[in-house]
């Protein structure tokens, strides 16, 4: 190259290379946000330790172990827990401070900062997934396998994409102040009605009834079914609810972004 | 259409080469609220432009059209004689928003190379750290910065990628006066290198110091443009019960007796008002009214003769347009 400044025409950056170090940045960023990272990993290692360990040590259930059951349950819950607060709480600060403007400024491709919020939950749930095996393998004695892990994964990552996409409407409807508050409350007694704080069977039977309405409830079963658990039920009919919930949450999140476009 | 990306231009290419236009853009927001009424803008490539206007003006709304992260009624958005929307248009762009709060678990290096990676040529990483004033602080998580300094990390996020075109909404809000005087002095040399800047700001004396040219809009609309000193004229020629462009406009204080009737009454004078025993005076022919005052009043004293300050021209002119 002469000393003359001559633009090169330089070929673009490759979308595939933004996007990992989108996904990069925003990992780091999550875990060095402790308000974010220790509750979202901690609180369900937390409850396991009490309610799948210490208080239901060697007890089998329909099956099997209460600390296997349990450990199903607190994956899902920790996996929602990353899904809910990282895309929605991280989205309705980043939409009310106006860096979401600045990003859709630049040449980002836009799908790259979702996919990075996206890949960032399932990220820390699969931290969650591991430590809550590592715990029930050591401490409570559950047999779990390695591709029951594996399909622990597998499904937990999936799993993600629901409660990512309720995380976007939580996002688009909520004020930024107001989206950790009401991220709880749909959180935590969806967990608790869904199952996931202790197996299903043990809530009052109008409860066990009304349970089908929350996707927290399918991925539960779903993850039941991989160690055979007898009243895990259809899994095609758990698939479908998912897919369900989460069209109907993209469907309102596209309807209020394009309302929040024409006002912009 | 000719090829604007490749040819060297020479000095007078450049003051006509049009980078941005809007063409009689109108935006209605769905809620009802006209901000823009049939709005026409044109920015020249090597130019600093200042967009001023009182709050609600529909400055940032000019702003995001330009930027395409909002499109218009009706009326047409060009950057590059393209859509501001393509990726091609904003890999040529760089924006410095007013940002609440950026990701604040991020160093500033860590910002600045992220937005680096999103172009081809982007600005050699020493050289950004160098022209925003962020030596020392690479390390520092964003929300450990001060306000200034923040504002300061946005500036490089806008020269990541050396664009051809950058928007500063209100790039010194928070800066200390060196700091402010660095990020003129950068602004400056942008566009010694061929750069367009536009710009949005609260200070005049900011407008007065870096454009070549401002655009003063109210209500949606321009009310006048042209370099500094002539939207200074504009503005006190607005003043004054002629209006129209008058150039050599002054402001003259004194202690007179000349009483404000008699004074009104020399056809030069456009206004007269006292402030304590000073009289202050606005006249189209300065020379004029002091040969005809002095002749009139020999006790006249502590004179003083000024031009308008931008200020006054830009209160003038956006209380006229109400």
């Amino acid at each position: 190259m002469s000393s003359a400044t001559i633009t090169l025409p330089a070929t673009r950056p490759s979308v595939l290379g933004i996007f990992l170090t989108e996904v990069r940045y925003e990992f780091v960023r999550s875990l060095r946000t402790r308000a974010y990272s220790l509750s979202v990993i901690g609180f369900p290692l937390v409850f396991y330790l009490f309610f799948g360990i210490l208080m239901n040590r060697n007890q089998n259930f329909h099956g099997i172990s209460v600390a296997t059951n349990m450990l199903a349950g607190y994956a899902v819950f920790g996996a929602i827990g990353a899904s809910l607060f990282g895309i929605g709480v991280g989205l309705a600060g980043d939409l009310s401070a106006g860096w979401l403007e600045l990003k859709r400024a630049s040449p980002m491709p836009p799908l790259a900062y979702l996919l990075a919020k996206c890949c960032t939950a399932i990220g820390f749930a699969t931290i969650i997934v591991t430590s809550l095996t590592i715990m029930g393998i050591t401490a409570a004695g559950a047999h779990i396998t390695l591709l029951q892990y594996l399909q622990m994964v597998a499904l937990i990552a999936l799993g993600c994409i629901p409660f990512a996409s309720m995380g976007l409407v939580l996002a688009l409807v909520a004020p930024f102040n107001a989206a950790p508050g009401i991220a709880n409350m749909i959180y935590l007694p969806m967990s608790f009605l869904g199952g996931l704080w202790m197996p299903i069977e043990v809530l009052p039977v109008f409860l066990q009834k009304f349970a089908p309405v929350f996707p927290t409830y399918h991925l539960k079963q779903l993850m039941l079914g991989i160690f055979h658990y007898p009243n895990a039920g259809s899994t095609s009919v758990h698939w479908l609810a998912l897919a369900i919930f989460t069209a109907l949450m993209l469907l309102c999140a596209g309807f209020l972004f394009r309302r929040r476009e024409q006002n912009s | 259409m000719t090829e604007l990306m490749e040819a060297p231009s020479t000095e007078q290419q450049q003051a006509t080469e049009t980078v941005a236009s809007l063409t009689a853009v109108t935006k209605r927001y769905s809620n009802g609220v006209l901000a823009l009424d049939n709005l026409s803008l044109s920015l020249h490539r090597g130019q600093i432009v200042a967009l001023l206007g009182p709050n609600g003006a529909g400055k940032s709304t000019a702003v995001k059209l330009m930027m395409g992260l909002s499109s218009p009624t009706s009326g047409e958005v060009r950057i590059f004689g393209a859509d501001p929307r393509d990726t091609a248009t904003r890999l040529r762009t760089g924006v410095m928003l007013q940002v609440g709060r950026a990701p604040e678990m991020l160093r500033v290096r860590e910002h600045i190379q992220i937005f680096r990676g999103y172009y081809p040529n982007p600005m050699p990483y020493a050289d950004l750290i160098k022209a925003a004033g962020l030596e020392g602080l690479e390390s520092r998580f964003f929300g450990q910065l001060s306000g200034g300094q923040r504002q300061r990390v946005l500036f490089a996020i806008a020269l990541a990628g050396d664009p051809d075109l950058i928007f500063l909404d209100e790039p010194t809000v928070g800066l200390d006066i060196e700091a402010r005087r660095l990020m003129w002095a950068q602004i400056r040399s942008l566009a010694a290198r061929g750069k367009t800047v536009l710009l949005t700001t609260h200070y005049l004396e900011e407008a007065d110091a870096l454009a070549h040219r401002i655009i003063v809009i109210n209500q949606g609309r321009v009310v006048c443009e042209g370099t500094p000193a002539e939207v200074k004229s504009l503005g006190a020629g607005v003043s004054g019960e002629a209006g129209g462009p008058q150039r050599g406009i002054k402001i003259i204080r004194c202690v007179t007796t000349l009483t404000a009737e008699h004074l009104l009454a020399m056809p030069t004078v456009s206004t007269v008002e006292s402030h304590g025993n000073i009289t202050v005076i606005t006249s189209a022919q300065p020379e004029a009214t002091l040969r005809e005052m002095l002749a009139l009043d020999q006790t006249l004293n502590s004179l003083e003769v000024q031009s308008p300050a931008l200020e006054d021209a830009f209160l003038a002119l956006t209380k006229s347009s109400n």
